[in-house]
């Protein structure tokens, strides 16, 4: 017999497996809601990745096997930061001190080898799309980073389920104003990551403003399924993160708990599609400066931390 | 920490970095005038009721959120001068230096404590990186006009340390800085005019390669 907290932790787990995709279908609905339009279905994302799961795959001669290996790594590195992050509340499965700097580095090490495979192809606009890439994450991360740095201080945890198991109304009356800037810093890392919007226009098929599509154009079948699967739990993933602070409201009882956290997503996406309806995506050159602004923001939530 | 003040005196930093980011000059004129209703508010809000702090607040009120706007889009307008803020320094590198002044003035703020107890503990650090972020405008970039901005952004600095020593300052003197402020955008925003006039531009680090 499993203890309950375990079943409780792998429940989640499957909540988030099954659940991710979803994300994706609310966004899209958001969006054609704005524009007018009637939009996908909700569960297009599940249809897309069966449809591409059944298919074969034709791979390029001058790929070699970095190629094939960039959405298997890709795709198991985020389900094993599913395992990392806490969901609504409850400790995650695995948990130990510091092992927020290990989801950064599943995050990095999925990129790094997205990046390889578009590269491996040798295509000239896979190239540009992988350095955009690297170079956006590259101001992301600290971002990401220094946010978990102001989590931990506030309640002096190390662990991502202490971090966020602690974070409650209390904390937030006593410092809302880094609260604040960190929520805002994760929101712009989440949008920059996920490739949304004001950073990247996931429905765009002009390969000269493309930045995560044009890494994956010359993948196919059961692959590309793969890599959109992992873009939808990496999204879980980092929306979780958020809706973890946004609402911290813990032990209750479960059922409600975790009823509380799919809406938070759910508005998560919403979110989004709001933001991709109301903005257009910024000039390449403008979005550094948005990246240097998510991590001002985190720096400036731990120094009032650290000051106060 | 005190809930709606600090996160008034977060907002002002946050104006400070996004005053150091913009790439326009209209937004950044627009930016300063938040900034500065944003400090009367809060003065309003240290001073409570009495009529000596609502009448300065009322007038800085007055003055940096309508009056200056107004006379800075006006000196703009006449002079045609065109939309970009032309740095010096990049403006991703002004965000990263703004982050360093504030974590210098966070440093000193803390470090030197005043003899009355301020409202909060965050005025002195945002009022020296107020001051150190409008210094930054006007060293770091080219225009007239965002030396004029730079200025003003100086005054709200030196305008928020104010607060944390209200009972003590006198309303008279407020005032009589206001009012220097006020002549002193006003003849800027002539001369400004002037020098395009003369010089079909306001680029101001032509001026010192200046000879007759």
């Amino acid at each position: 017999m499993i203890p309950v907290t375990t079943q409780m932790a792998l429940l989640r787990l499957a909540a988030a497996f099954v659940l991710a995709p979803l994300l994706f279908g609310v966004i899209n609905r958001t969006q054609a809601l704005f524009a007018g339009r009637k939009g996908p279905p909700l569960l297009q994302m599940y249809f897309d990745i069966a449809k591409l799961m059944r298919k074969g795959t034709v791979i390029s001669r001058t790929t070699t096997w970095v190629f094939r290996l960039g959405p298997i790594v890709g795709l198991s590195c985020v389900a094993t930061g599913c395992l990392l992050v806490p969901f609504a509340g409850l400790p995650a499965p695995i948990s130990f001190p510091g092992d927020f700097v290990v989801l950064v580095a599943l995050l990095a090490l999925m990129r790094f080898f997205t990046v390889s495979a578009a590269l491996d192809t040798g295509s000239s606009f896979e190239g540009m799309g992988a350095s955009r890439e690297v170079q956006f994450s590259a101001l992301a991360e600290p971002a990401l980073l220094v946010s978990f740095a102001v989590l931990a201080r506030q309640t002096s945890a190390l662990s991502l389920s202490e971090m966020f198991g602690q974070v409650s109304v209390i904390f937030w009356q006593q410092a809302a104003p880094s609260f604040i800037l960190v929520l805002a810093a994760l929101f712009i890392v989440f949008l920059a990551e996920n490739a949304r919007i004001p950073f990247d226009d996931p429905n765009t098929h002009l390969e000269l403003t493309m930045v995560h599509e044009v890494m994956v154009l010359d993948h196919g079948g059961p692959d590309l399924g793969f890599i959109l699967y992992g873009s939808a739990l990496k999204m879980w993933i980092l929306g979780a993160l958020i809706v973890n602070i946004v609402i911290p409201i813990h032990e209750i009882s479960v059922w409600p708990d975790i009823f509380l956290f799919i809406v938070g997503m759910l508005l998560l996406a919403v979110a989004v599609g709001v933001v991709e309806s109301v903005m257009a995506r910024l000039r390449l050159l403008h979005v550094p400066q948005l990246l240097v602004g998510a991590v001002g923001l985190a720096i400036l939530a731990l120094m009032l931390m650290l000051g106060a | 920490m005190a809930f709606p003040m600090d996160s008034l005196l977060v907002c002002v930093v946050l104006i400070d970095l996004a005053l150091l980011a913009v790439n326009r000059l209209v937004t950044l004129v627009r930016i300063a005038a938040l900034q500065g209703v944003l400090i009367g508010g809060l003065s309003l809000y240290v001073g409570g009721a009495d009529a000596a702090s609502i009448l300065t607040a009322t007038a800085s009120l007055v003055l940096k959120g309508i009056v200056f706007p107004f006379m800075l889009m006006r000196a703009m307008r006449e002079a045609s001068i065109n939309r970009e803020v032309e740095p010096y320094i990049g403006l991703n590198l002004s965000i990263i230096f703004g982050l360093a002044l504030l974590a210098l003035s966070l440093w000193l703020g803390f470090k030197l404590p005043l003899p009355v107890a301020a409202a909060s503990t965050l005025i002195v650090p945002v009022a020296l990186f107020t001051i150190l972020a409008g210094l930054f405008l006007i060293v770091g970039r080219l225009k007239a006009l965002t030396q004029i901005v730079g200025y003003l952004v100086l005054e709200n600095g030196i305008y928020t340390f104010s607060l944390a020593i209200s009972h003590q300052s006198s309303w008279i003197v407020e005032l009589g800085i206001l009012l220097d402020v006020f002549v002193a955008v006003f003849i800027m925003g002539v001369i400004t005019y002037q020098i395009n006039r003369e010089f079909d531009h306001i680029d101001t680090n032509q001026l010192s390669d200046l000879k007759d």
